[in-house]
């Protein structure tokens, strides 16, 4: 078991790491920018150490800073959680390398998975199907052409180096692929140093299902999936598990691949496999791996009742899996909705502040993993999440009347939040009715936005 | 003398990107309108513009200093 943990992260999900390491025992070590001292992840660890000034690349991206913070402090593992370095290979082998462990996969899983052309490629050697495109690289203009076939239009053109939606982009035909190649060539060139590039099919209105994992570098099992499809520019704004639109058989299969995946790189703690799936062709393809702990995680506690993050803690301590497979189980359904420091009315520009006055909800199936507490100052420098808002009901359907209920109760005075959106889109039919695909909320924040101030 | 201050909170960048040139100089000269930098928000990226024109400005905030709302980024004449 690992003795003292250095969380290697801010806001709510150092707090949740702490709290998680806190709960097996484990001592703890924050860090912290200069923007954070007052930072609730400062206030509820054992320890904490400055390391820097309040930009993140020369704070919480700054590994040297933070190696010399967990080697003073006497740690003996770094968990990296989600963002800044959690999916960077090299701080893996760093914190490796100075004889710390990471909790985390070793630095050659996360750079297979890192790369997509080395992940698709990965995935459809274990057997997870891929969506139809390029088996790898594209080397120029004509091998393009020739993908195409393969695809069809629209085809999605992406940097090989990229991430987050970025270095992407669509040809609806021959002519617009012509133009569009060598410019995305180019563009990744420039904004990766990398210029390679792979192709894709469009799925026209994919749900966006993910598969989480557990695994401890032999054995590996999946805690289910979660649905993330309600998203704005490429980022889930409300999460839920399990997804309705699965059938129980494809549900099976779907989660039965990402353990094959997950099996076939060794991958060792916590994993998330995404795929997107096509209601209408009833069919399921592999997008990427993403070898860290997600903000969404807590959908899949609430409907398993594992604690992921303990877990994580308890595999990079050298345990074996301790859950088997056949002791995972469903129970009722989840919905996590993300409360940022944004303004929905206002084409959610940031808004940073002082949370003037805080009533956070409570009752049964209720969690608030958040890092707000009266009077907090939040910063401008970092990410606009400031909470997570978690309900679990037996039903989708009363999880939906719960989370309403909950809303109603949660109060963040002085700050505007995203609070109005999850209010109005729990009253919308479509919602509802679980009616939506990746690129459904955008349409309806086109007709609604002006309706979300509150 | 005029100061351009800084509408937002944040960190503040003297270029589009790291291996871009700066927008401006100290003692270029500044046309109303001109951008001069950019304010990083909770990872939103929003321009600064000079309101009024001048001949010489003069930075006072570095490239990736945090900025407060209201705080003078540059003196210009």
């Amino acid at each position: 078991m690992l003795k003292k943990l250095l969380v290697a992260n801010r806001g709510e999900i150092a707090v949740r790491i702490i709290r998680a390491a806190q709960d097996l025992g484990i001592a703890t070590v924050a860090v912290y920018s200069a923007a954070d001292a007052e930072s609730l992840h400062v206030q509820l660890a054992d320890e904490a150490v400055n390391i820097g000034p309040p930009a993140a690349k020369k704070s919480y991206l700054n590994v040297e800073a933070l190696l010399k913070a967990a080697r003073d402090t006497g740690c003996d593992s770094v968990h990296p959680g989600y963002g800044f370095l959690a999916e960077n290979a090299a701080f893996s082998d760093a914190v490796t390398g100075a004889g710390l462990v990471f909790v985390g996969p070793s630095g050659d899983a996360i750079r297979l998975m890192g790369d997509k052309v080395s992940a698709r490629s990965a995935a459809a050697a274990a057997g997870v199907p891929v969506v139809p495109g390029s088996a790898g690289r594209v080397e120029g203009l004509k091998a393009g052409r020739e993908v195409l076939t393969e695809t069809g239009f629209p085809v999605m053109i992406k940097a090989a180096a990229g991430g987050g939606g970025r270095g992407i982009r669509i040809a609806n035909s021959l002519a617009e692929f012509e133009q569009a190649f060598p410019q995305a060539e180019a563009e990744a060139l420039a904004a990766f140093g990398d210029g390679g590039l792979y192709m894709e099919k469009v799925i026209g209105k994919a749900r966006h299902i993910e598969v989480q994992v557990l695994a401890d570098g032999s054995d590996a099992i999946h805690c289910y999936e979660r649905e993330c499809s309600l998203q704005r520019r490429r980022q889930k704004v409300w999460e839920e598990a399990p997804s309705r639109a699965l059938s129980d058989g494809l549900r099976e299969e779907l989660c039965a691949s990402a353990v094959a995946l997950a099996k076939a790189v060794k991958y060792s703690g916590a994993g998330t496999v995404e795929y997107l799936y096509d209601h209408e062709a009833d069919r399921f393809y592999f997008i990427e791996m993403n070898t860290r702990i997600q903000v969404e995680h807590p959908v899949t506690e609430a409907i398993t009742g594992i604690d992921l993050v303990a877990e994580m803690l308890r595999i990079a301590g050298g345990e074996k899996l301790r859950i088997r497979q056949g002791d995972v189980s469903v129970k009722g359904h989840a919905i996590e909705v993300r409360l940022n420091a944004e303004d929905p009315a206002k084409e959610f520009a940031p808004f940073p502040g002082q949370v003037a006055e805080l009533r956070i909800p409570g009752g049964p199936g209720v969690r608030f993993d958040s890092m707000l507490y009266q009077g907090y100052q939040v910063p401008p420098f970092y990410d606009s999440l400031l909470a997570k808002l978690i309900v679990h009901g037996e039903t989708r359907e009363a999880a939906i009347v719960r989370l309403i209920r909950a809303l109603h109760e949660l109060k963040i005075g002085g700050l505007k939040t995203t609070k109005p959106l999850f209010l109005a889109l729990a009253a919308d039919p479509a919602v509802r009715a679980g009616d939506v695909h990746t690129r459904w909320l955008e349409g309806w924040l086109s007709e609604n936005a002006a309706a979300l101030a509150g | 003398m005029a100061q351009i201050l800084s509408p937002l909170p944040g960190t503040f960048y003297r270029s589009a990107s790291p291996d871009q040139p700066p927008y401006k100089a100290d003692g270029d000269a500044v046309s109303a309108g001109d951008v001069i930098g950019l304010i990083e928000v909770m990872k939103s990226f929003h321009e600064v513009r000079a309101e009024t024109a001048g001949t010489n400005i003069r930075f006072i905030a570095d490239n990736e200093d945090p900025i407060m709302a209201g705080a003078p980024l540059a003196d210009l004449d």
